[in-house]
């Protein structure tokens, strides 16, 4: 706010001036995949970034179309192993973070130190294994068989980002709730949990992009969609795009999977314009002083 | 199951407090009173099973990876598997394949690292400084970050492709029709790099931003305005005050997005499936064993791929002195 004051009006204009290419690299991308998507197949050649003619033809045909059965399981797959893998993943890093953050024990830093190597672990490495061990135990292709990879993403990320989180917090709150005569349980269930709730939905947001952009396990451990009901298929969104080419029956999948893209980018989407502000704080917690 | 043991922890911490006032805590491990290790026990009770979990998820891969990358080991012939020591190392590293794909991907992660770094820079002073759209920009900033790698591939790829793209259009009107509309920008080696590079720089420069964005808000103003004072020019600022005093956080920006950088394997698979020699590391690994179903190969080129990235992260912490500490807020 100090620096606020100091900011001449003619350098807040200027400044809101240079915002305008930046909004504009952050859109370009976007806008054109989803004109993409709304273009009439005839119009894809044209070369025009809006698109002429508009129609929703292509969802139409990945919804409930002749492509449904490409899209449609993989986007159930999709949300059902990434929101398991999520919540395991945050789950179980609550309770280490939480003991991170609040109990002295010898192991603290191997953990966070383990947690930060396998954060950086290139994953490609261990798909080889996986993809052996997998077809032997009869996980490939399968939910569990993209869960348990996906836990090597999500419980570095949030042990990590949960740690920097609990240790902002002051719990003296609740010693303070108990000294003025509430029971453990209700200082836990009122100081507390409120007091983390925040970090760990922060954190599950974050956690859940992560394994949501998935492709380099999705890929190489999986091979079909499945029906929903049968044990085998678990091809996640990402996958299931690559695969469109050449599987699919209609000649330029090029619409078919601009619109499956737009499908998928609309959650993530309205998650950044909701929790803007948490995300930020979330992805930099981790990485420095807070 | 949870209520109950928020309980423990709860009366656990009580009894710890309690005790803290007759028993000040001590540092140092000469004598472990019967708190401390109740404290070390339901520690590792409640960390434990993550750490065991992570571990056991990425740990037992590698190691068994190592085991197989000692075999000559087909999946179509599984009978002919046979033990061959260091053989398949021999097979990559004497392989212009295996360092084509290195030489592909340093000059990526090297052209990435250092563009996102540039631009990351410019962006995160502007969000530092801004005032009016400030909440926009830093919503609009997180989209790329935020949308899945496959379908920023997707989209540049199909910009660039001269038949549905409208970049050859843009650069053939800017350039006032020297550049031509239907230029392939697929049909050789740079201009594909270009291209994934495109894609990869999109995506990830607003994390890099953001990282040193936080590195920003830590430079003390008071530096910068004595600076100013004294009559400091914008640039010498930034190169003698803003830059030196988030040396950290700078390092630790530019170490994740280098290891990051070198496993990169969603864009050229998307934008080019590996064609005119854009095949990276990580690619060939993931060829070896599921196009080709060379388990032993496949599993030599990820322990070389580990040992690369691991070589980066040494190269980064010991000649570079990045401080990962700092990463805790310690």
């Amino acid at each position: 706010m100090i620096v606020a004051a100091q900011i001449s009006t003619r350098a807040k204009t200027w400044l809101g001036f240079v915002s305008i290419p930046i909004i504009l690299y952050t859109l370009l991308p976007i806008g054109w995949i989803l004109s993409l998507s709304l273009k009439p197949d005839a119009d894809l050649p044209d070369g025009n970034y809006f698109p002429v003619n508009a129609d929703f033809h292509n969802y139409k045909l990945i919804l409930w179309g002749s492509a449904h059965t490409l899209f449609d399981p993989a986007l159930f797959n999709s949300v059902g192993i990434c929101l398991i893998a999520t919540f395991v993943g945050v789950a179980l890093a609550t309770t280490c973070a939480y003991a991170i953050a609040r109990l002295d024990f010898v192991g603290k830093k191997l953990i966070l130190t383990s947690a930060l190597a396998v954060a950086v672990f290139p994953v490609v490495s261990i798909v080889t294994p996986l993809f052996n061990l997998w077809r032997t135990v009869g996980l490939y292709n399968t939910w569990p068989g993209l869960i348990i990879p996906y836990l090597s993403l999500t419980l570095p990320l949030a042990i990590w980002t949960l740690s920097a989180f609990f240790r902002q917090i002051p719990w003296e709150m609740e010693q303070a709730a108990q000294v003025d005569g509430a029971t453990s349980w209700q200082a836990f269930r009122k100081v507390v949990v409120p007091l983390a709730a925040p970090g760990v939905f922060t954190t599950a947001i974050i956690t859940f992009f992560t394994v949501w952009n998935d492709f380099v396990y999705s890929s190489s451990l999986t091979s079909t969609g499945g029906d929903y009901i049968s044990a085998h298929g678990a091809q996640t969104v990402p996958a299931a795009l690559a695969n469109f080419t050449g599987s699919s029956q209609f000649v330029q999948p090029t619409g078919a999977i601009s619109a499956a893209a737009v499908i998928v980018t609309i959650p993530v989407v309205l998650l950044v314009l909701i929790f803007q502000k948490r995300i930020v704080s979330g992805l930099t917690a981790g990485a420095v002083k807070g | 199951m949870r209520e109950e043991a928020g309980d423990a922890v709860s009366s656990t911490l009580e009894v710890a407090a309690a005790v803290d006032i007759v028993d000040p805590p001590r540092h140092g491990r000469a004598r472990l009173s019967e708190r401390a290790r109740a404290e070390r026990a339901l520690g590792w009770k409640l960390a434990g099973p993550a750490w065991v979990i992570m571990l056991l998820v990425t740990a037992y891969p590698i190691l068994n990876a190592l085991y197989l990358s000692l075999f000559n080991y087909r999946l179509t012939d599984p009978n002919g598997r046979s033990f061959i020591w260091f053989k398949n190392y021999g097979v990559i590293l004497s392989d212009s394949l295996w360092w084509n794909a290195v030489e592909t991907t340093v000059i990526i992660m090297v052209i990435t690292v250092a563009i996102e770094f540039v631009l990351g820079m410019a962006l995160a002073m502007v969000m530092n400084k801004i005032i009016i759209p400030r909440r926009v920009l830093r919503t609009v900033v997180l989209i790329p970050y935020s949308i899945i790698t496959v379908v920023s591939a997707f989209s540049w790829q199909y910009a660039f492709q001269p038949s549905t793209g409208f970049i050859n259009h843009w650069l053939h009107w800017i350039t006032g029709g020297w550049f031509s509309s239907s230029y392939d920008w697929f049909g050789g080696h740079t201009s594909a790099v270009i291209a994934i590079c495109v894609s990869e720089i999109w995506k990830t420069t607003p994390f890099m931003s953001l990282l040193l964005l936080a590195g920003l808000a830590q430079v003390p103003g008071e530096l910068q305005e004595a600076a100013e004072v004294d009559g400091a020019t914008f640039f010498e600022r930034l190169w003698k005050v803003t830059l030196p005093s988030m040396k950290g956080a700078i390092m630790v920006a530019l170490l994740f997005r280098a290891m990051d950088a070198f496993r990169i394997f969603d864009n050229p698979y998307i934008m080019t499936k590996g064609s005119q020699d854009t095949e990276t590391v990580a690619f060939l690994a993931y060829n070896q064993t599921l196009t080709r179903s060379e388990i032993g190969l496949g599993s030599a080129i990820s322990i070389l791929l580990f040992l690369l990235v691991s070589l980066i992260a040494f190269v980064f912490i010991k000649l570079f002195r990045t401080d990962l500490s700092r990463m805790r807020g310690d």
